[in-house]
Parts: C-alpha cells; structure tokens; sequence
C-alpha cells in the first residue's frame, strides 16, 4: 500500500471513531420527533454527554456547533452550565460566527451571579475596540446586558467613548449600554454628561431612540441630572412635532404613524420633565394638545399614542382645559369596543379619579356598565372605579349595580366588594331600613366571603336603629331558616334573636308582614346551629349566648333553654363549656341577676365618632347620625348622676336603678359591648314594662319627621327665648324652635356664656324633663365657656311632649373655674307657653 | 422594563425564551407552563392585558403560536402590544411569510433579534441583522 493509501485509511479511520456532531438543525428535527417527555430527555441526555466529550477534545472547530445546541437545550430548561466556559473560549475566538455564539452564549448562560463572568472582561475591552463595528457591537450588546458592576466599572470609559463615535450603529448600541452601566453603577452618571450634548440632535431615528431612553434613565435617578434636563424641553417639543407632522416616511411608518415608538418615549420623557414643574409643562401644553387631537384612533398604534398622551397630561401641571381634554379621550376609550383599550382607560380613570373628581363622574355609567364585562381584569378595575365614584346622590343606583355584580362575580372579587359596599353604604346610606337591607343582602349573598370584623360593625349598626329591631330580626330569622352555613351571616342572626327573640315571636314587625314564630321553633334554629358541623366555634358561642338571653325573653321555654345550657357545660370546646358552666351558675345560683344581667343592650357608642356623625344631605329622608347620650368630650359619666337627676323629679315613678353590671358577667358577643356596659348604666326598660322613665338616651320617636340643620323649614317664628339660668356669672338662655308640621316637637337651643374675667373649662350641661315627656341631647359646640363674653358654648336639645303637658325641666351644671370644680343645680319654669302649648 | 419574552406554542412547547432578569432555571419552566396556560384560558372576548402576580402580562397569538411579554407597571402595555407586532413583522420580512417552523429551527435567528436591546427595529434594519450563516 502506498504512503497515499496508508494515510486515508488512517484519516477515515479517525473519521469512523470520531463522528462531526450534529447540526442544531439535526438536532432540532431529533427532538420534535420525540413523542414523550421521556423521550425527548433521552435524547437531550445522550447529545449533552457528546458535547460534554467534544469539549474535553479541546475541538475548536465544532465548537461553535456544540455551544449552539447547547444554548437551545438550556432554552428548553436543561441545565447547561458545563458550556460557560466553551463561551468565553469562543468569544476569544477571531472567527465572527464563533464570537457571534460565544456572545450569545454568555448573555444567555453566565450573570453575575458566576465567577466566570469577570474572565469575559479582557475580551470585551478588546473587542470594544475592534476594527470591525458588528464585533464591537456584540461587545456592547453583551455588556449592556448581563455586565457586572466591576465589569462596567472597568469599561465605562470605553463605553463613553464609542457613545461619540461617528457612527450611529455604535452609538446606538452606546447608548443602551450605557443605560445598563447606570443602573448597576449609578455613581457613573456624571461620566456620560458630555456626551449627552448632542444627543438629540441626531437624525437616526435609532440613535434618537436610544438617546432619549438613556435621558429618562438619567432623570430618572437623579434630581440633579433632572434639573439640567429640563432645558432640553424644547427641543423635544421640536422632535415630536416634526415626527407628527412629516409626511409619510416608509422607514418608520407604522400603520400611518410615523415611528410611534419614538413618540411614546418622547412623551414618557416630557412627563418625567413636567412633572412637579411649571414652566416645562407649560412649554409643553401646545404640543400635547396637538397629539392629542391629531392622532388617528382607528388603529391601536394611534391609542397608545393617546394613552401615553394621557399620562403625561395627567402627571404634569397642566392647565384644566388640557386635563378636560384628557378625561374625554378616556371616556371615548371606555366606548370604543377594543377590550385594550377599555382596560387600558379604566386604568388611567382609577388615577385620576381623585384629583379629577368631577369629570370621571360624567362617564359613571359606562364604567358602570363594564362590571358586566367578560374580561376579569375589566371588571375588577371597573368595580374599584364604581367604589371611588359612589357618593351621597348615586348611591341607590349605584349599590344596586354592584350588589348585582357582588352575585355574580367571581369568588376572588366577593370579598373586595363586600368590604366595599359596607363601607359606601356606612358613609352614605340614605335610611336605616335601607343600609339595613343592602347589609342583608351582602350577608345572604356572599356571606362567606365578609370580613370578620364587619359583624360587629353590623350588630353596632342594628343596635343604633332602634325602630328597625323587629324588621331586622325578623328578616334574619328568615335568612337563616334555609342556610345557616354562612358564617358571619348567622352570627348576626343569633345575636339578634338573642337580644329581640321577643320582638320575633310577639310578631311585631311594622314594615313588613309579620310572621308567625313559636319561641320553640326559634329555639329549634338556635340549636340546630349549635350543632351543626359547618358552624365555626364563634359561631356557636354565639349561639349559645342568644339561648341564654332568651331565658329572660321567653315565658314558657325557660326549662328547655336550661337543659339546652347544661348539656354544653361538658362540651369538649373549652370556650362553649366555659360559657355554659358559668350560664348554668347563673341559673343556679345567681337567679336574682339574671333578669338584670342579660336584659337588652343600650345603644353603642361607635368607637370612631364622638360627636354627631355627618349629616347626609340626600332629599330629605335624612336622620339625624347616631345620637350622644351624653355631652362629650367628657367622657362617661359615673352611674350616680344620671340617679340624681332622675331622684330630682319626683321619686315614686320611677323605677329604681338596678346597680353597676358585676364584672363576673361572661364574655358576650363582641368585646367592646362588655366595655360600654361598665360605662354606661342606664335602665333599659325590661321589656315587658312600657317605656315610661324618663330617659336621657335617645327616643326612638323623636327621629321620625325631623330633617337635618338648618333644624326647621317652616319655624313657627316668634318664640320668645328666655334666660334659663343666671348665676356666678354664667347665663344661659334658650331659644325655641318648633314646625308646624310636627308640634310635639320642641327644640332649644341654649347658649351658655361667662361674664367672668376667667374661662370655664370642662362645661357639661345636663337635663332632664318629667315622664311625660322624651328629650334628647345633641353634642355642644365646645367644653370651654370663654371668659368677657367672648364667646359662647351653643347646645341643641330636643324635647318630644305629645300630650302637650307644660314644660318643666331640671339642668344641672358643671364646669372648672377659678382652679375649683363648680356645681349647680337648677330648675327652669319659666317656659313661654308657645313652647308647649 | 420588560422581564421577559416568551414565545410558546399552544401544547406548551416553548420555541423562544428572553429573559432579562435573573430566574432560576427550573422556576423558568414553571413559569412557561403557567403563563401559557393562563393565555390560554383565555377568551377571544377578552382584553390581551392580565395581572399576574406582581407584573403584568401581554399576549398576542399569531395561529398557534403565543408571545407573551411579561412587564412591570412603568411601560405602556398598548405600546408593548405594538413592539410584539413589531418583532413579528421583522421575522417576517426576513423569512419571507414566517412559520412557527422557521422559528423552530431559526432559534438562533430568533435569539439574536430579540437580544437586539429591548428597542424595536425598523424593519429594515432588522433585516441585516438576521443574516446568519449557519456554521
């Protein structure tokens, strides 16, 4: 065999031994014919244990291949971190179809995160100054990408550099890269500045591009750079101007907008300029206005101009005919049919709402109509939107979209729009049967999706409304017949039939049919809550409580209700057995207490508000905020008081004043309701007396009839005032008020001032009138009576006298003078007879 | 900012990913897998725009064949909607009527389009950048 002949042989044998790997396109067509997972990771696994050979060979020429179908593996989430270093030995490469590899193969590989990252550092600073401009490109693109600070630290001044080449591939990449350097390196801010002079002077589209990214970048970060930018405004006001109006330019049209890419960065960057800036906004203001209504809507290139032109209207100080203009773009976004764009719009409505108040309200009910929506994110959007817009006028039309949207929107949103619709029908309820009702039906409907902490909020509520105490039991007794799975719901529930069970099952209920419900049947639902499975162990507490206060209520189940209790004193749940051993002694031992322990509940003072709440302005089905039963601010006041007054007035009709709560009372639904009862100690009446002791806690009767201050549209004028009290300097006078409409009604409003040469601090005015009558007491103006007359403490009281008896009254004063604590008693008699009569 | 690029088939089979912050290899696949079925799921009717977790996501579907770029709230989503028809119609012009296929086996094509900043190219431009000679 020749010399020839012997070396082929040995060349094909080599060939034979040493297979080419494959091509990335071999590779990929080997995969997708894989049918399974396991398949294809089969496969994966034999090609990566090739590579992993081919690269021990040290084999430069099928390197590139190799890192190639490597890159791709790593795409479809096979590790590949044996390759970073065949990248770096590619980037080091002098071929450009290895570098080109090698690049990418970093960026996608290797982050700061490994240590071979920094070996890259060489070769970029060399190849950032390669003849070639695709080289030194792909050096930029990588190091703009994943370069670490020590990386940028090192070649930030090569960056800097090619930033003002001449050519405006380079510059372009520069520029990006420059971004990347700032961010991970923001000391070097200052580094790029001179280059930035010229910047937008450029006509390549894609260097002004760029250009301007790194500018925001720039502002961005520093206040300083911010400052000094601002000059630039009117030259990007120039740039977008030229851009709207040029002609058509195939380079960089885009549906018939010439390079919309660039203006949205453009306006990107002149909100940042504007904003919190008068004069830049102003420079601004034409311009805005010209995109605004120059810009074609048919296309969605044409809305994302609007929508960015929107934000920046709304971020700088802009001038009102401008944010106008804004609002009614959205408002046509809301209309268009596109789902983006009514998404998109909604979006910038919700950040404007606040400040734009007025005008999003004009678009109230399309956005109302987005609750219908199909598209999830629409409809949450719309919901939050519909929160922000309810006010005292809308809130019936309003609450009856967002109830029907609480039925049938998706678990995610139910308890977000409960919790709002509590909270807009607290502010803004136009009736108390209304709130009530609107309450209800959020508990019935999404009833597991409320907040644990709007159950206590709801029994404040109902406590408060006195006169609804029978429609509501009787509605809650309704609701929880069918279901009693809702939590909250039946919480609710129980606690009320607990406290107005008598109410139930007397039939009482005036606003709507009463129904017919025997105590046991009641008592049939309370157990059947108690021992349910799906009641939480509040629940049942609560249940177990309203069984005992029901003892007090009911007359003939008495003995059920006690062997009810005593079951549970052996129940494994320690807080229910707790609640029935000491219910139990009750009955046992303490039976003297009981009637007084768990008679009705006084009205709750609402924890926020101290004084009278809001008045609604709604058209006149106002009532008057929950009422003070005492003056505040000076806090509650000690049981003896309240007994004297009552003493003063002729003692045989009154019934006496059952003492001070003992403190051994169980835990009853609700903690601040323990509290209020050591504070406040007035006699509810047991329920089977009639309501006959003159009470200084707020009348039912006196509410109805009466609208909000101004206190009478039809004063029957000419009511002499009159001086009630003069002594030691302090005088009060009265002046009356009454309606025409309704005559049983008196209300006086006393003013109380001091001729003394020192103030009168912590001034309490009490009263009190013979039970013939009902008074009510709102809030004074202040507790301090200045001195000289200056001033004057202004307090309202409303006195109910229906048999038109004569008035009498009985005040008591307290007050700080002089360092000493001062008090009178005082009875007023000389009431002019229009008052009453 | 956009955090990510990725471009999935409608079985699930990821053709093109970019990422531009750092995740976790293994929480990479989760992350497709999620996102292409929460696209899915979704109607014809409904907006391209959804809130997922703590970013946002725009989808567009070109026949079978997902974009999905992931961004935080500084962007304009409806410009981002653009920038994918963008990066599309470059493919396109370079491969003249682009496949799910050509971007299959262009995966490198692909890569080095979408590595191109996160800026959009003119068309013309894009052109020479995807001129790759397969080694």
């Amino acid at each position: 065999m020749s010399m020839a002949g012997r070396m082929r042989m040995g060349v094909k044998d080599f060939v034979e031994r040493m297979p080419a790997p494959i091509r990335l396109r071999e590779l990929i067509r080997t995969i997708r014919t894989a049918r399974t997972q396991a398949e294809e990771r089969e496969m994966i696994q034999k090609e990566c244990a090739a590579i992993r050979s081919s690269f021990r060979e040290e084999d430069n020429t099928y390197r590139c291949r190799n890192v190639a179908k490597l890159l791709y593996m790593h795409m479809l989430g096979y590790p590949a971190h044996f390759g970073q270093l065949e990248c770096l030995k590619l980037i080091a490469s002098q071929k450009f179809t290895d570098k080109r590899i090698g690049y990418l193969g970093a960026m996608l590989l290797l982050d700061e995160r490994q240590d071979v990252h920094l070996l890259m550092t060489n070769c970029i600073k060399n190849d950032l100054n390669h003849s070639t401009q695709y080289v030194q490109g792909l050096a930029l693109c990588t190091l703009g990408c994943m370069g670490s600070s020590e990386m940028c630290r090192d070649l930030a001044g090569e960056v800097e550099k090619l930033l003002k080449t001449s050519n405006s591939y380079l510059r372009k990449k520069a520029a990006l890269c420059a971004v990347h350097v700032i961010r991970k390196v923001p000391e070097l801010m200052e580094m790029f500045l001179p280059a930035t002079k010229n910047l937008l002077n450029e006509k390549n589209h894609g260097v002004l591009h760029t250009s301007v990214v790194l500018l925001t970048e720039m502002c961005e970060r520093s206040p300083d750079m911010l400052a000094h930018f601002r000059k630039l405004v009117p030259q990007l006001v120039r740039i977008l101007k030229n851009l709207i109006m040029s002609g058509y330019s195939p380079e960089h049209d885009v549906s018939g907008i010439s390079d919309p890419f660039l203006q949205v960065r453009i306006l990107r960057l002149l909100r940042i300029l504007g904003r919190n800036d008068d004069d830049s906004s102003e420079a601004m203001n034409d311009i805005l206005a010209q995109v605004a209504t120059n810009t074609e809507t048919s296309k969605n290139v044409g809305n994302a101009i609007l929508y960015e032109t929107v934000l920046t209207i709304m971020d700088i100080k802009s001038e009102s005919g401008l944010r106008v203009l804004a609002i009614n773009i959205l408002g046509r976004f809301l209309l268009n049919n596109d789902k983006n764009i009514r998404y998109v719009a909604l979006t910038s409505l919700l950040k404007t709402v606040q400040t734009d108040h007025n005008a999003v309200q004009r678009h109230r009910s399309t956005i109302v109509d987005c609750l219908k929506d199909l598209d999830v994110s629409i409809k949450r959007r719309a919901m939050e939107l519909s929160f922000a817009l309810v006010n005292g006028n809308n809130i019936r039309g309003m609450m009856k979209e967002l109830l029907y949207f609480l039925d049938s929107c998706e678990p995610e949103f139910k308890a977000d729009c409960a919790s709002g619709i509590f909270l807009a029908a607290e502010k803004y309820a136009p009736s108390k049967r209304w709130h009530i009702d609107t309450i209800m039906r959020v508990l019935t409907t999404a009833g597991s999706y409320v907040r644990d902490d709007a159950v206590p909020n709801l029994i404040q509520l109902i406590t408060n409304s006195v006169e609804m105490h029978a429609y509501t039991v009787q509605r809650l007794y309704k609701a929880i017949l069918g279901d009693y799975s809702q939590q909250p719901l039946v919480q609710v529930a129980a606690w009320c039939i607990g406290e107005y069970g008598d109410l139930l099952v007397s039939g009482q209920c005036e606003e709507e049919e009463p129904i017919q419900v025997t105590e046991d049947e009641v008592l049939d639902i309370l157990e059947s809550v108690l021992i349910s499975n799906m009641s939480t162990s509040v629940t049942r507490g609560y249940a177990l409580t309203a069984i005992m206060k029901l003892s007090t209520r009911f007359s003939c189940t008495v003995n059920r209700i006690k062997k009810v209790v005593s079951i549970y004193g052996s129940s494994i749940d320690v807080e229910l057995q707790q609640r029935a051993v000491e219910y139990n002694a009750l009955f046992k031992k303490y039976d003297h207490m009981r009637s007084a322990l768990l008679e009705r509940m006084p009205v709750m003072e609402k924890v926020t508000t101290n004084g009278p709440t809001d008045i609604v302005q709604t058209n006149g089905e106002t009532e008057p905020a929950p009422l003070e039963t005492k003056p505040p601010p000076s806090g509650p006041q000690p049981a003896s008081q309240a007994n004297d007054l009552l003493d003063l007035l002729g003692g045989n009709d009154i019934t006496p004043i059952i003492p001070t709560v003992p403190t051994s009372k169980p835990a009853s639904a609700g903690g601040e309701l323990l509290d209020l009862l050591g504070d406040l100690n007035l006699t509810g009446a047991p329920p089977s007396a009639p309501a006959s002791v003159p009470q200084l806690s707020q009348p039912p009767f006196l509410l109805d009839g009466l609208s909000s201050q101004p206190l009478f549209n039809d004063i029957a004028s000419g009511i002499p005032s009159i001086t009630a009290y003069s002594k030691n300097g302090l005088k009060i006078e009265f002046t009356f008020e009454r309606s025409n409409t309704n005559p049983s009604v008196t209300v006086i409003t006393i003013q109380a001032s001091n001729s003394t040469e020192l103030d009168m601090t912590d001034f309490v005015f009490q009263a009190a009138v013979p039970k013939t009558f009902q008074l009510q007491l709102l809030s004074p103006s202040s507790s301090i009576v200045p001195a000289f007359n200056t001033g004057t403490i202004t307090q309202v009281i409303k006195v109910l006298n229906p048999q038109k008896q004569q008035l009498r009254m009985r005040i008591k004063l307290t007050y700080n003078h002089k360092g000493s604590a001062m008090q009178d008693l005082a009875e007023v008699n000389n009431f002019p007879p229009q008052s009453w009569q | 900012m956009i955090k990510f690029f990725l471009m999935v088939n409608k079985q699930g089979q990821t053709r093109l990913s970019r990422y531009y912050e750092h995740i976790e290899i293994n929480k990479r696949t989760i992350l497709e897998a999620d996102v292409i079925k929460t696209c899915l799921s979704r109607s014809k009717e409904q907006c391209s725009f959804i809130e997922y977790k703590d970013f946002k996501l725009i989808y567009r579907q070109y026949a079978a064949l997902f974009i999905v770029v992931g961004i935080n709230e500084t962007e304009n989503e409806m410009a981002v909607y653009e920038f994918i028809h963008n990066f599309v119609e470059v493919l396109d012009m370079y491969f003249s009527r682009v496949s799910e296929l050509d971007v299959s086996f262009s995966i490198l094509c692909a890569y080095l389009h979408s590595t191109m900043q996160r800026v959009p190219v003119t068309k013309w431009a894009g052109k020479y950048y995807l001129s790759y000679p397969e080694s």
